[in-house]
């Protein structure tokens, strides 16, 4: 499977990533690489084998419906590029 | 001129009434201060693992069953990949291929007969988190708007139903069931200005032409705030997608999937974003969670635990207590305390006719005009039924009786204290004998009107028998009058 630069161009813009097209050329021949590598995989007969949905043989893990304490609100903005005292600050939505 | 039939899908999401999110232990309380209920793992910060609440499971299983999905042995979870502020995973934790159920249905009908009976498949029902909220407004004039993830990861049940209405009105008895049902199950408060319950719909048409039936592109519609929005919405888009067609003939693929939103004061939808393909959003197995597995006596043990749903109760009310489906359906539709109000008077009277007329008029308008619920009327069950039966026993005159319950409600007070507050005392038979012979011999001509045949001529009578006791039932001393009549010589 190979993968075209409007593949690529496509992934980036549902990413939301902005490339150039020296990094697009690159991320064009890497990507293709890594799913070159992943693709390997359809040589395995798979025949008769019931798809996995998961690696690890374990289901049911469960916690109980009780409240824990939330980060202060300071605490979980301190991260944020662009705030006010309330919320993370974003360029506005339009559209919506 | 040619015909055609409305295609209606709804897409409902319900917040799910646990007390923490879906997979971290944050509150779900409405109404906090933005960003107070967050934590490194609904704020999407790495290194963190969420962990399935099983009460939201739970509820959501409890859920699909009553609406007669199939639970799947074996379902997981997905992560579905987008970009967008108010998600900052930049995915959400969904079900594609694997939902926790499907095939259900929900039977709807309209007690006026205003559409047939019908029973509208669901196609799937399946639990996912929330996104956090864009507040737009609040920063007018700023030029940016601000994120609050309160609301991320808040566990909601998405039900899909399948296209099956025909009408907007049908859409919205759909919807007016299942917010009932959810109600009675208890596991949403359903409330659609919090957004507790969330509805998107799909509409287009299908048009007879002379070369057969042609779909139009099928629109959804978006930020509906009420049932009725809804149904005005989807007339709207009716009639905007019927004149679109005679316009351009565009069919169903001609364009793709496009989304509209409603404006409720306009009366209009409009036009946003088209909808991306559904491959876009890449979904893969979210390795973070474990999936989950239900067996058959799970689901089995769950649907014993349901009680009984409103259309079984809307059935009983009729087959069992002779009430009318129109009567039944006032009733069930109010909730369940109201249908536990209504059982419990017909008991204690043994009068269920008595006992839904005067819940179904006279109880349900004063929750409707008063700040009352059922719960905190002032009148209980037993003392209503009280009343019923002095108005039966002709101790409280029939055309008083709504007084009566008036002051109960009013001044917090049994039927004998209100009868005594009213100086209403009960009439005795032959008390009732003497005035009517005292009021007869003093009108002759009365009894002559009567006799010709003008039995309305007796109200005259009753008029003055009130003045001289109030406490006179009118109906008995018209009996007792035309009796009198009759025998006399």
């Amino acid at each position: 499977m190979s993968i075209s630069r409007r593949d690529n161009e496509k992934v980036a813009l549902l990413g939301r990533l902005r490339l150039t097209e020296d990094e697009l050329a690159i991320m064009t021949t890497e990507l293709a690489q890594i799913v070159g590598y992943v693709d390997q995989l359809s040589e395995v007969d798979t025949d008769g084998i019931e798809p996995m949905a998961h690696a690890i043989e374990v289901a049911n893990v469960f916690r109980a419906d009780e409240v824990s304490p939330s980060l202060s609100r300071e605490e979980a903005l301190s991260n944020a590029p662009h705030r006010d005292e309330r919320g993370y600050l974003v360029p506005a939505v339009l559209g919506e | 001129m040619s015909d055609y039939t409305t295609i209606v899908g709804l897409e409902v999401h319900v917040q799910l009434a646990t007390a923490s999110k879906l997979f971290c232990g944050c509150s779900t309380k409405f109404g906090a201060e933005p960003n107070t209920q967050t934590c490194p793992v609904c704020i999407g910060l790495p290194g963190t693992l969420p962990v399935m609440n099983r009460n939201a499971f739970q509820l959501a299983l409890k859920t699909a069953v009553a609406l007669n999905c199939e639970i799947p042995a074996y379902t997981k979870w997905d992560r579905k990949q987008y970009y967008y502020p108010d998600l900052p995973k930049n995915y959400q934790i969904s079900q594609y291929d694997l939902p926790m159920s499907q095939h259900g249905y929900l039977d709807i009908g309209d007690p006026k007969g205003a559409f047939e009976p019908k029973r509208v498949r669901i196609l799937r029902a399946h639990l996912e988190e929330d996104a956090g909220k864009s507040l737009h407004d609040e920063v007018a004039g700023k030029g940016d708007s601000l994120i609050d993830l309160n609301r991320t990861g808040t566990p909601l049940l998405e039900i899909v139903s399948e296209p099956d209405m025909r009408s907007p009105l049908e859409a919205k008895a759909f919807l007016t069931e299942l917010k009932l049902l959810l109600t009675y199950i208890g596991v949403s408060d359903c409330n659609m200005q919090e957004g507790s319950l969330r509805v998107d719909a799909n509409v287009n048409l299908h048009i007879d032409t002379a070369e057969g039936k042609v779909a139009t592109p099928i629109i959804e519609i978006k930020n509906m705030n009420s049932f009725r929005a809804v149904e005005r919405a989807l007339e709207y888009e009716v009639g905007r997608q019927w004149c679109e067609w005679q316009e351009t003939h565009r069919k169903l693929g001609d364009a793709p999937k496009q989304t509209r939103g409603w404006d409720d004061v306009a009366g209009v939808t409009r036009g946003q974003r088209s909808k991306e393909e559904s491959s876009d959003y890449r979904y893969f197995p979210d390795p973070d969670l474990a999936p989950v597995t239900v067996g058959p006596q799970d689901a089995a043990a769950i649907r014993e635990s349901l009680g009984e749903l409103p259309a079984a109760l809307r059935g009983r009310l009729e087959s069992d207590f002779g009430l009318s489906a129109y009567d039944a359906d006032v009733l069930v539709n109010q909730g369940s305390p109201v249908v536990t109000y209504f059982l419990d008077v017909a008991k204690f009277t043994g009068d269920p006719k008595a006992a839904a007329n005067w819940v179904t008029q006279d109880v349900l308008r004063t929750l409707k005009e008063s700040e009352h619920t059922i719960e905190s009327l002032p009148v209980a069950s037993s003392a209503l039924a009280e009343l019923i039966r002095k108005v039966k026993a002709g101790e409280v005159p029939s055309s008083r009786a709504r007084e009566v319950f008036q002051t109960m409600v009013e001044k917090r007070v049994d039927v004998a204290a209100a009868m005594q507050s009213l100086g209403i005392a009960a009439v005795d038979e032959g008390e009732l004998i003497a005035l009517c012979q005292k009021l007869l011999a003093a009108n002759p001509k009365t009894i002559s009107d009567v006799r010709a045949g003008k039995l309305q001529a007796v109200g005259a009578l009753i008029g003055q028998a009130k003045k001289q006791n109030p406490n006179v039932d009118p109906t008995r001393f018209r009996e007792l009058c035309l009796e009198l009549i009759e025998k006399a010589p």
